[in-house]
């Protein structure tokens, strides 16, 4: 009876650990590009909305952020408005469309509208509007040029590492208060030099990167 | 050492099982685990609730009730009534300052130049697509009104305009209110009303 392993035997078992490698590694990058992808995250994919609510259309009127996103100065949530807030204006206006329908089907029943939500920061992580918007971040920093989209998506994909690089230099993203609701705010060119000149007039709190420490977000 | 090491040198098993141990890790972590630490068993804002029936964590005031701290007792500050009327003045607590009057025209801006128009005149955007038109503010029966009067309208609305109760706290009322004097005043100026400091500027068109 012939052995049942031949030589070659010796350059399979070889053969099957350096792929082995390959393998591991290879599906280890695989699960990392999956989870950071936009399928995963959502970034950059419009979501569906039960109304096909346009922050386009409505900040081209020339409507505040916060006329609807009252709370975002004073609080860490930056309210979703209730459904009178729509009705300010839609109680005359376009209030026979059949669009608006569940905005009126939600007013005279009292039943909250249910929005699909586009930004969700896990539990685990504490975030404060209110903190960030006194302090010179701008709504688009983070979420993009809303007011140029139809249905909203999400800009950034909200990695720890992406909060880490304005939290490592803020000064780099850093704008002056006056231009917070300004979308179509541009850095200037002596950004540096203005950011930490504003980080120190705003008080950031950059001293011994301290908002580097675990506990800023994780509280 | 062992037989094992001679053939593989040591590197390459702590490779192995580095690698190993990381991907059992990355992803047992992945699933479950994970989940349960994003979506922790606590209600955060406006977040969905099985045990309320209309499904909303977020409870309205029962009825009858007033909340720690909003008594409100001023009647003068919350409401704009002084003795049963419209206040004629502002309340003692509204100091009426450079300042107040700049965030009255940040929140007029906000909230009312949709409708008024950002000199009241009662042109605004939301006007244009269809909405009634309201009263422009440089009316004889409007400059004629008590501040108290426009406190009241902001809060609880007036004919189609919806009350601002809920958007505008009682302090940015007062300023907005102050600033829309400010803005009747501006558009019944006279060249002598303004400051001979300005006037060269105005003259230039440079204001």
């Amino acid at each position: 009876m012939s052995q049942v392993f031949g030589p070659w035997a010796n350059t399979v078992a070889k053969l099957s650990i350096v792929l082995g490698v390959f393998f591991v590694a290879g599906s280890l990058a695989l699960l990392d590009t999956v989870t950071r992808s936009s399928y995963v995250r959502y970034t950059g994919i419009a979501r569906a909305q039960p109304i096909p609510f346009s922050h386009l259309h409505h900040a081209n009127m020339g409507i505040d952020c916060r006329y609807c996103h009252t709370t975002v100065e004073e609080q860490a949530f930056a309210n979703i408005p209730p459904t009178k807030v729509c009705m300010d204006c839609h109680s005359m206006v376009w209030s026979d469309s059949p669009m608006l329908a569940p905005v009126i089907e939600s007013w005279e029943t009292g039943e909250p509208i249910q929005w699909t939500r586009v930004h969700d920061m896990p539990d685990f992580v504490y975030f404060d509007h209110s903190a960030h918007v006194n302090k010179g971040i701008g709504c688009a920093t983070c979420h993009g040029r809303v007011d140029q989209m139809p249905l909203v998506w999400k800009e950034q994909p909200l990695y720890m590492k992406w909060c880490l690089e304005c939290h490592r230099e803020p000064e780099q993203f850093i704008r002056p208060r006056e231009e917070i609701f300004n979308m179509a705010y541009e850095m200037p060119e002596n950004q540096l030099e203005l950011g930490k000149q504003l980080v120190e007039e705003y008080d950031v709190k950059t001293h011994n990167h301290r908002l580097m420490d675990c506990w800023i977000c994780h509280r | 050492m062992g037989k094992c090491t001679k053939k593989w040198p040591q590197w390459c098993i702590r490779m192995g099982v580095l690698s190993l141990v990381l991907s059992m890790t990355l992803l047992g972590s992945g699933c479950e685990l994970r989940k349960k630490m994003y979506d922790q068993p606590r209600y955060k804002t406006y977040a969905q609730s099985d045990f309320f029936e209309d499904g909303a964590s977020a409870r309205p005031l029962v009825e009858g009730t007033v909340p720690r701290g909003f008594l409100r007792e001023d009647g003068h500050f919350y409401r704009g009534m002084v003795e049963g009327n419209f206040a004629t003045d502002f309340p003692d607590r509204v100091e009426i300052t450079e300042e107040l009057l700049w965030r009255g025209k940040e929140r007029y801006d906000i909230f009312c130049s949709v409708c008024h128009d950002p000199a009241g005149y009662g042109n605004g955007m939301v006007v244009q697509r269809g909405f009634k038109a309201p009263e422009s503010f440089h009316t004889e029966r409007l400059r004629g009104m008590p501040d108290g009067y426009y406190y009241e309208v902001i809060t609880s609305g007036y004919g189609m305009m919806a009350g601002y109760a809920a958007q505008i706290p009682p302090e940015d009322r007062w300023a907005i209110i102050a600033y829309v004097r400010a803005l009747q005043l501006s558009q019944f100026a006279t060249w002598d009303d303004v400051p001979e400091a300005v006037r060269e500027d105005l003259e230039a068109g440079v204001l």
